[in-house]
């Protein structure tokens, strides 16, 4: 019979020569990944209250993004309480104030094609771009899998996103996943696989995928996947993961599919959402004109260092409007040395950049910076849900790194194809 | 009032998309469940955290607990007490996050004919909600065997607490055998 990507990788996880969508398998954990909110401050005191060590050391990983920079005592407790634990469990892939977990775990070669992990953290799909079954859990099913090394899971139907062509100039992955949002609704994944395929996602770069896997959170999908190729290849051999097994970690011809949607990626224009939800999608031209206060590029959904890229496109010799605050957050420290370096970062400090350190920031609205009393956002980020990035009454609007570097610099939500072309 | 004058259990119904980011607010997540649980579903529904009350009914539509992993989320209606949340669809992570939590969380197909002024007797078990005022039961889908094991012991803990516990005296037994 031919398997999905995803019966492929938890039949190897559930050691099955093959699952069939439907049934519940016990998978061993290749990797545990889990951040400082969500990791050490709750399931120690759990693993505490059992007597429970972690089942393997070296198959976790930690990594402080959500409270940093810490601001009071509490954050300062959480952060500390992360940083005691790795050493009394004997944890040594700590990444302490490095960046934001989705981003530095491949970054640092954690990830391979084949792996089977759990994350302590919604967006822990990010992690399917590179063809690892990457399950995003809370934190006492965290606990458990530390606990046990094993997790249960019900084997997903597979939905098939398929991009043919190529993406415009000022168009990004970003712009496929808001108009997904639109088209497919909060719960259009069904909490199934979704497996991201065709030329155009094959074009894409690792960040760029990642940020398809990234947003399969916002439709609900249950892990986000693309095939791993020679792209995946050179991006983990960079990373010092050394040599990854791509031969049989893609779907089949002829795998049963729960739904297959095929788009046409040339089409696309970018595409921005409304406050309120991702879903809330339209082209931008539907929306253009809408006064911004603050421009936020943030996240691992939008602040990559090819997010970075994006945006220094739009900004080269332009500054932001007048009155419009600029914020950028490096979704890395070593994202931002790589855009300091190459001189994306000077770019977007000449167009006014406030540079935030390297963490969840206002995104996950965890921190000191949250959005004020009515102001009016535009953000690269994944979620604009009401009282998420801060008061009630924020709106935060929804766009590609490109569009918010457009509507930046014109105080207005505005198309960036009109500023580069 | 029931005869024995405690209040009856209460129904609060919302809609589609009831988010982690309203169940459980981000500037509240330093903090401990008592003090999330008290601005629970504040920017749906402000006087929510301090009216409702042990025994009552959390009803939705479709996709419950849409977003963030945060556990906090069921735990925080858990802590106010309430009984089982019951809706058409739950987000994927909050579904696990309950049942790992020990707080029902039922599919039922039929929750756009629960009205907030409704009375209703639950049955996780047997998988059905019955309108007291109107008589008319819903039925809700199963929970899976596993899942209903893990909520009966009152969560992932305990459950683990349990087999933890069988498989030590296991151990202790195979060693006084030797």
């Amino acid at each position: 019979m031919p398997q999905t990507l995803a019966q492929k990788l938890l039949a190897r996880a559930s050691g099955k020569a093959s699952v069939h969508p439907g049934e519940i398998v016990t998978c061993k954990v290749d990797l545990a990944m889990m951040h400082d909110s969500g990791g050490p401050r709750r399931i120690a005191p759990l693993l505490a209250e059992l007597g429970a060590k972690p089942w393997d050391p070296d198959k976790i990983v930690v990594i402080t993004d959500h409270y940093l920079p810490a601001y009071d005592d509490e954050s300062r407790n959480i952060i500390r309480i992360a940083q005691d634990w790795v050493k009394t469990a004997g944890v040594s892939r700590f990444h302490d104030n490095m960046g934001i977990c989705h981003v530095v775990l491949p970054e640092q070669g954690h990830l391979k094609p084949g792996m089977f992990v759990v994350g302590g953290d919604s967006h822990s799909c990010t992690g399917g771009a590179f063809g690892a079954y990457v399950l995003g859990v809370g934190s006492t099913e965290m606990f458990g899998v530390v606990a046990t090394g094993e997790i249960w899971v019900r084997v997903p139907q597979t939905i098939l996103v398929d991009w043919q062509g190529r993406f415009g100039a000022a168009v990004s992955a970003k712009d496929a996943m808001l108009f997904l949002c639109g088209k497919l609704g909060l719960d259009g994944g069904d909490y199934q696989a979704v497996e991201y395929t065709g030329s155009a996602v094959s074009a894409l770069s690792m960040q760029e995928r990642m940020t398809l896997s990234n947003m399969t959170a916002e439709i609900g999908g249950q892990v986000g996947l693309v095939a791993p190729d020679d792209t995946t290849r050179a991006y983990l051999a960079a990373a010092g993961a050394g040599e990854i097994d791509t031969g049989q970690w893609h779907t089949d011809p002829g795998s049963a599919l729960g739904a297959h949607h095929r788009f046409n990626a040339g089409d696309l224009p970018p595409q921005v959402a409304a406050p309120g939800s991702p879903t809330n999608t339209k082209g931008v031209g539907e929306y253009a004109g809408e006064k911004i206060d603050i421009a936020y590029i943030g996240a691992c959904t939008g602040a990559k260092l090819d997010d970075l890229r994006m945006a220094a496109k739009v900004f080269k010799g332009r500054h932001a409007a007048p009155g419009v605050r600029l914020m950028v957050a490096p979704a890395s420290r070593k994202d931002q040395k790589q855009a300091a370096d190459e001189g994306t970062l000077d770019i977007l400090i000449a167009a006014g950049a406030q540079i935030l350190p390297n963490t969840c920031g206002v995104c996950a609205g965890y921190g000191e910076y949250r959005f004020a009393e009515n102001e009016v956002i535009i953000s690269s980020t994944a979620r604009n849900f009401k009282g998420r990035m801060g008061a009630d009454s924020a709106q935060v609007w929804l766009g590609s790194p490109y569009t918010v570097a457009a509507s930046a610099i014109a105080g207005r939500i505005t198309n960036p194809m009109d500023m580069i072309g | 009032m029931t005869e024995d004058g405690k209040r009856n259990p209460r129904t609060w119904v919302y809609g589609d998309n009831v988010t982690t980011d309203s169940l459980a607010p981000g500037a509240f997540m330093k903090l401990g469940i008592a003090e999330i649980a008290r601005h629970c579903l504040e920017s749906v529904e402000p006087s929510f955290a301090s009216t409702v009350a042990r025994g009552d009914f959390v009803v939705g539509l479709r996709n419950f607990g849409a977003g963030s992993s945060r556990e906090q989320a069921p735990e925080a209606l858990r802590h106010l007490g309430v009984a089982a949340v019951l809706a058409q669809s739950y987000g994927g992570i909050f579904y696990r996050n309950a049942i790992n939590l020990g707080l029902p969380v039922l599919v039922c197909a039929d929750t756009a004919r629960i009205k907030a002024s409704d009375h209703l007797e639950v049955d996780p078990v047997a998988g059905k909600v019955r309108i007291t005022n109107s008589g008319v039961v819903l039925d809700c889908e199963p929970i899976p065997p596993h899942l209903m094991a893990m909520l009966n012991d009152g969560g992932l803990v305990p459950h683990l607490k349990k087999r933890f516990a069988a498989q030590r005296s296991e151990a202790c037994a195979g060693g006084s055998a030797t």
